[in-house]
């Protein structure tokens, strides 16, 4: 089952490194991983989805936590939670494709941040299901070149991660 | 006053009362030498090899309750440390490693004798620092510190550049630390322990299962007290020999793949495992999916979460320091507990199982390796630190030496690495001067850290070198006849040294043993007459001989392949 894990880490050199090393020297997923600082500088938020059995996904956990740096893990996907995804997508825009490009932006709530005479650049957030499937809407041919941020997200109402 | 990096280094040693650091020098950690010069509470240790250095120190840890320390140089310096640092964090060892390296302004230029110490060491320790900042410098050995010692504990290396050691900075040491990201657990669930002992009054065929976690966590007397209030039978595993008396009635010998045939079947068939400081481990169980009866129930004590329910599923997880649990336990024990009565009729299977006598063996024209271990263990009275290699001779001296006490067996078993008997010595002679010391090994082994024979030397250790001289990687020769028909690939070794001669040229004592009535005689000489000196023991066994019982990779305790069966 795919999972979503936040982790606050210390932001110290190498942290990202040791979390990605820990994931790649036991064999576990990595569907997408993002990394930034928090309001507070000295911690970076982490947001690694990644899928595994239950028995997997515990270790995951507690193996994290094992790490020295980790100041806290939760699975955020074990309860309500906003799940969010930014993508930019630069689309082939000539022709009658050119409207077309522009009606499925506003469908699915894109907006175009780059234009030229034959190109647009879309960007997109939300879900990543619902970038899957605005790249699923369109034809094929037509995409020049894509780029995701993976995934961010955060626990709803009184799920605060924080120290 | 303002003091250089290196001399912080030195002082915090002092601080951490740390009485030898083992090590080598290069370019990178000169400063750091000449503040070890310059002072007498901090003594160096001078090791051929800088793994060795690392083994020593490893060995210094698991000897003793303190710290080993090792220093080395960067680039080629911290590359011969990996093996060491591997070795230790399989086996949850504390040990601080300070490594030199360039200096900053340089890192990441390919320079002279530069490697990315973090990086290279990131798998195998428990945490690791690059300080880049003198002013960082004191705390940082003071994490160090703090991380390898509590917890689960393990390595920690300090990447120190060599431009850090020169700046001059205030010293103060911190008292405590505190880190808002490490807080290892230490006491137990209470409703956890609870449940713990309602099973073990249930228990009608209970098997007290303990790991490496008793002896690092100084646990053996709490759990020896538990487990003859229990009176059910005990097992070790090979890290874990020591943590229960190995004379005791109650033992019923190490499990796993060449455990005895009574802990195999005992742990197989057992309806309730209470599993301490151990980690249920494949060369332990073999293949998780042919380990044990259901129903079946799992108490497991250890201070690392992860480690429960990894490698099997567990009832009971009691995530905490061992010896406060077991402590919990004994309390709630107090106020009323009552086995089963059936735990007397397991008793009973036991000791007809135990009645197969498994470890058996026979002595004829040639010196069996047994015979060796047995006669070692009656010479030292059963008192000896015993350090061993990796083989068949290690197998022997865990089956054939007794041992009653705690952090007397110094092996590695997580990583399994050859060459680390002889540097083992030095560091358990370190941390217990005086202590006998003999080192169990193969030909093929001691080969492989031999050059500390010069350590030894300088430092006069008289370490006793017991040579199980089978002419073969003799476990690789065991595997090879036993499951690929007797095709000896590359496991025979010729052009061996005269290893009489070559102790001799380290001006030690050589010996030569091949009659089996010579065994004792030799043994009695070098642990008396020979007391004071190292003594290489070249002990010509019978190149066949196999360990048993033995477990196949792969499959059930109860699949035992035994010496009776062939
Ligand atoms: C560094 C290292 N390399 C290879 C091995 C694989 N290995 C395990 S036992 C063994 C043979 C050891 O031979 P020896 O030291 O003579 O001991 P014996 O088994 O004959 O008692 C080998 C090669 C190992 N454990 N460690």
């Amino acid at each position: 089952m795919r999972h979503i894990i936040s982790i606050l880490i210390e932001n110290e050199a190498g942290a990202l490194s040791r979390v990605a090393g820990l994931f790649s020297a036991r064999g576990y997923n990595i569907e997408s991983l993002t990394v930034a600082p928090t309001e507070d500088p000295s911690l970076s938020r982490m947001t690694i989805v990644t899928w595994g059995s239950d028995e997997v996904l515990e270790q995951i956990t507690k193996q994290l936590n094992k790490l020295v740096d980790v100041v806290k893990v939760v699975d955020l996907s074990e309860a309500a939670h906003v799940e969010r995804e930014l993508m930019l997508i630069k689309v082939r825009a000539t022709g009658k494709d050119r409207e077309e490009m522009k009606r499925m932006a506003d469908i699915f709530r894109g907006r175009i941040v780059d234009v030229t005479e034959s190109t647009y650049v879309v960007e997109l957030t939300g879900a990543s299901s619902k970038l899957d499937s605005f790249i699923a809407a369109l034809d094929a041919g037509l995409i020049l070149e894509t780029v995701r941020t993976g995934v961010c997200g955060i626990g709803r109402g009184d799920r605060i991660l924080k120290v | 006053m303002m003091i250089s990096g290196a001399e912080i280094v030195i002082r915090c040693l002092q601080e951490e009362k740390v009485d030898c650091v083992f090590g080598y020098p290069g370019g990178s950690v000169l400063h750091i030498y000449d503040a070890l010069f310059k002072q007498e509470q901090v003594k160096h240790i001078l090791v051929r090899h800088e793994q060795a250095a690392v083994h020593a120190a490893d060995a210094y840890s698991r000897s003793s309750q303190r710290v080993g320390v090792a220093l080395v140089t960067s680039g080629p310096g911290v590359t011969n440390t990996v093996t060491g640092i591997a070795t230790a964090y399989m086996d949850s060892v504390p040990m601080v490693v300070l490594t030199g390296q360039v200096p900053t302004a340089y890192i990441g230029q390919d320079a002279f004798q530069e490697c990315d110490t973090v990086g290279i060491t990131r798998p195998c320790v428990k945490h690791n620092f690059l300080v880049k900042d003198v002013k960082d410098l004191a705390i940082t050995i003071k994490k160090a510190f703090h991380i390898a010692a509590t917890g689960r504990p393990g390595p920690v290396v300090v990447d120190i550049p060599k431009d850090v050691t020169a700046q001059m900075c205030e010293f103060e040491y911190p008292k405590t630390i505190q880190m808002r990201s490490y807080n290892p657990v230490v006491k137990g669930h209470l409703g956890q322990i609870k449940k713990a002992v309602q099973l073990l009054a249930e228990a009608k065929r209970p098997i007290i299962y303990t790991g490496g976690g008793v002896i690092l966590s100084d646990a053996a007397e709490k759990l020896t007290q538990l487990a003859r209030r229990l009176n059910f039978p005990v097992t070790n595993t090979l890290m874990g020999l020591g943590g229960y008396p190995a004379t005791d009635r109650q033992f019923v010998g190490m499990l796993g793949m060449h455990g005895t045939f009574e802990a195999n079947m005992a742990m197989h068939y057992a309806d309730v495992i209470l599993a301490v400081g151990a980690r249920f481990d494949d060369r332990v169980i073999g293949n998780p999916a042919n380990f044990g009866e259901e129903p079946r129930k799992i108490i497991h004590i250890d201070i690392d979460p992860s480690s429960i329910s990894k490698r099997v599923k567990v009832d009971v997880p009691i995530v905490g320091n061992v010896p406060d649990v077991l402590e919990e336990i004994l309390k709630l024990m107090d106020a009323g507990f009552k086995a089963d009565a059936g735990v007397a009729d397991w008793w009973k299977q036991i000791e007809e199982w135990r009645g197969r006598d498994c470890l058996r063996y026979k002595q004829d024209k040639l010196i069996m390796p047994h015979y060796v271990v047995q006669k070692l263990y009656e010479v030292t009275g059963g008192d000896a630190f015993v350090t061993s290699d990796v083989g068949q001779h290690q197998m022997f001296a865990a089956q054939y030496y007794k041992f009653d006490q705690p952090r007397r067996w110094i092996n590695s078993g997580g990583l399994g690495t050859m060459g680390v008997g002889l540097p083992y010595g030095m560091g358990v002679l370190f941390a217990n001067p005086g202590a006998q010391v003999a080192c169990i090994t193969g030909e093929a082994s001691i080969q492989m850290c031999i050059q500390e024979l010069s350590t030894c030397k300088q430092y006069e250790l008289p370490i006793k070198i017991i040579n199980l001289n089978n002419g073969y990687l003799g476990m690789v020769r065991q595997w090879q006849e036993m499951f690929y028909s007797s095709r000896y690939s590359q496991s025979y070794v010729s052009s061996l040294p005269d290893f009489v001669k070559l102790a001799e040229s380290y001006g030690h004592v050589g010996m030569k043993i091949e009659r089996p009535e010579d065994v004792e005689p030799a043994l009695r000489k070098a642990f008396t007459e020979h007391k004071n000196d190292l003594v290489f023991m070249d002990f010509i066994v019978d190149p066949t001989a196999n360990v048993f019982p033995m477990v196949a990779a792969g499959k059930g305790l109860t699949d035992m392949i035994l010496a009776e069966d062939l």
